[in-house]
């Protein structure tokens, strides 16, 4: 029989704001065997992914890896952290690997650190094309050497095996590029043989730290993972743990309540038993692991879409509010008009969207309701092939926008540009174009390992 | 204590998000068995409306009925890839309402 493994989960995501210290420093009194947390996602968008950047602040990553290490040091655990940098890019992982370093020099931490890089490079994923190794998810995406090459990035997410690697060669801390939420909080209590379906149906559950309570803001959870199933453990105060809103987070985020495709493998819990042992702590059992017979990995791929530029003006007149999908249609065929005669642009060559603030702005066609609204903000987007396209177009935009009047209006009509200058450019924008999965000879072999040791060796 | 000629709240609550840039979740929590069977009958929930009011293929809408929780999960590909430039809401979150206030119409 395995030992029983505890995994804190400090928060959902690391670098997304200030929590309460009390469940987390509850969970550290527990002593848990790892620490283990994400740092990213594609649901903040495309653009982390197509620029390799972070969404959250150096200041937050930095303030909230400073309590996790000096966690970590006191209890003599490992530290995992995923999807470092939002979308797991190489940039990503080297972001946390400095405020790492830094924060090991300040703390006076000796530690090994281990970065897994899961970038690809285009011609890896071409070759593996080439090879019949790459998989169509749903819904199906076609895909070809010129996508492969109009992507900016492509990351793998990684399954356990890259973590269980770099933590059996003695990391103390792993900064793991893209690596399934799953797969972080999985990986010690498989490296120890913990039952693989407990360990992975844990892993979702924990993946978002207390949202599977009833204080899901409250950031930190923990789980035993056994030979025979998990225990969750409520840590925030007044929080509880119920079979039901453990359940529930099976559902968040996941389009199959009862199934879930990981690297290596699938987990399914149709036949799982949730039991309240109390109030804080719920006993699951009843999940299974089916490896697969060909292993695969994930990829994530996102491409320049464009540039785009940005327009916003208010209009409060109650004559207009009135009439405004009259005015609003004549608006864009004189701007459609403005660009065919001073630009000598076909309707082909530039995307123009007018979108309605506080109408229908989030559904557009979809919209069944009509309300009363005293203000409507008119937001045009214009995204192009080319940066001075775009903005041409943009500039062609303003002083339609600034005065076009009805057609029956006697007097200039002047409407309200909250903001100088009344367009943004919003540079390249990106879109999300692989959904696919690639096949893979060994776990390891799409990853990359550096390891380092910093801060003092005492 | 609530006056009695005020409107009942509604029994259920419906949450969409992201499940993946491509795919669209939608979670229905009923408060009770009675309003789980209910909707779970309910026509405005069949894979075919759910594609009418969502403009999307309903060969592709996955509907799942959760007893263990009275919870309607139903998934489908989105309408608009998330964050592709045709996209208004880049998680997924509001398209609940739209399903919310139709179920409160009268049939």
């Amino acid at each position: 029989m395995s030992h029983p493994v505890k995994v804190l989960v400090p928060s959902g995501s690391i670098g997304t704001g200030a929590r309460p210290q009390q469940p987390f420093d509850l969970g550290v009194s527990l002593k848990p065997d790892v620490i283990a947390v994400d740092g990213g996602s594609t649901d903040s968008g495309p653009h982390y992914l197509g620029s390799g950047t972070a969404k959250c602040s150096h200041g937050s990553l930095r303030a909230e890896l400073k309590l996790l290490m000096e966690a970590r040091h006191n209890l003599g655990v490992p530290l995992i952290v995923g999807s470092c940098g939002t979308c797991g890019s190489d940039q990503g992982v080297d972001l946390m690997r400095d405020i790492c370093r830094g924060l090991a020099e300040e703390l006076g931490h000796a530690v090994r650190v281990t970065c897994i890089y899961s970038e690809q490079s285009a011609a890896t994923v071409k070759t593996a094309l080439a090879e019949g190794r790459i998989g169509h998810l749903a819904p199906r995406m076609e895909i070809d050497d010129s996508l492969i090459d109009r992507c900016s990035h492509i990351v793998a997410a990684m399954g356990v095996e890259p973590i269980i690697h770099a933590l059996r060669e003695g990391a103390d801390i792993v900064l793991a590029g893209r690596a399934t939420d799953t797969a972080l909080m999985a990986a010690v209590p498989i490296m120890r043989g913990a039952h693989a379906g407990a360990a992975w149906h844990a892993g979702k559950i924990l993946e978002c730290g207390a949202f599977c309570t009833t204080k899901p803001a409250s950031g930190a959870v923990m789980a035993t993972i056994d030979d025979t199933g998990f225990t969750i453990h409520a840590l925030a105060d007044g929080a509880e743990a119920t079979p039901r809103t453990v359940l529930a987070h099976m559902l968040y985020e996941n389009a199959n309540p009862y199934e879930l495709t990981e690297p290596g493998g699938a987990l399914n819990v149709e036949a799982a038993r949730y039991a309240a042992l109390d109030e804080r702590n719920v006993r699951v059992e009843g999940s299974t692991w089916t490896p697969n017979g060909v292993y695969t990995v994930k990829l994530e791929g996102a491409a320049p879409a464009g540039f785009q530029g940005v327009s916003l003006c208010i209009i409060r007149s109650p004559d207009y509010i009135a009439r405004f999908d009259e005015w609003l249609t004549l608006l864009e065929l004189k701007v459609r008009g403005n660009i065919q005669a001073q630009l000598k642009l076909a309707p082909e060559a530039y995307d123009l969207q007018f979108r309605a603030i506080g109408r229908d702005a989030v559904l557009g066609g979809l919209e069944s309701r009509r309300g009363d609204p005293v203000e409507i903000g008119v937001m045009a987007v214009v995204t192009t092939p080319e940066a001075a396209r775009t903005k041409e177009i943009i500039k062609l935009l303003s002083p339609p926008m600034l005065h076009f009047p009805l057609p029956d209006d006697p007097v200039t009509a002047t409407h309200a540009f909250p903001l100088s200058p009344s367009s943004m450019d919003r540079g390249v924008v990106y879109e999300f174009v692989l959904n696919h999965v690639m096949v893979v000879s060994d776990p390891l072999a799409p990853f990359r390992f550096v390891s380092s040791n910093f801060g003092r060796m005492q | 204590m609530s006056p009695s000629n005020t409107t009942p709240s509604p029994t259920y609550a419906v949450r969409t998000k992201n499940a993946g840039p491509f795919w669209l979740t939608i979670d229905i929590f009923c408060d009770d068995k009675p309003t789980f069977w209910r909707l779970r009958e309910d026509p405005r929930l069949c894979a075919q409306a759910i594609g009418d009011l969502l403009r999307t293929d309903a060969n592709s809408v996955k509907i799942f009925h959760i007893d263990a929780l009275d919870v309607i999960k139903i998934s489908l590909p989105r309408p608009v890839v998330q964050g592709a430039v045709a996209d208004r809401d880049m998680h997924g979150a509001q398209w609940a309402y739209l399903l919310q206030e139709q179920l409160e119409k009268p049939q």
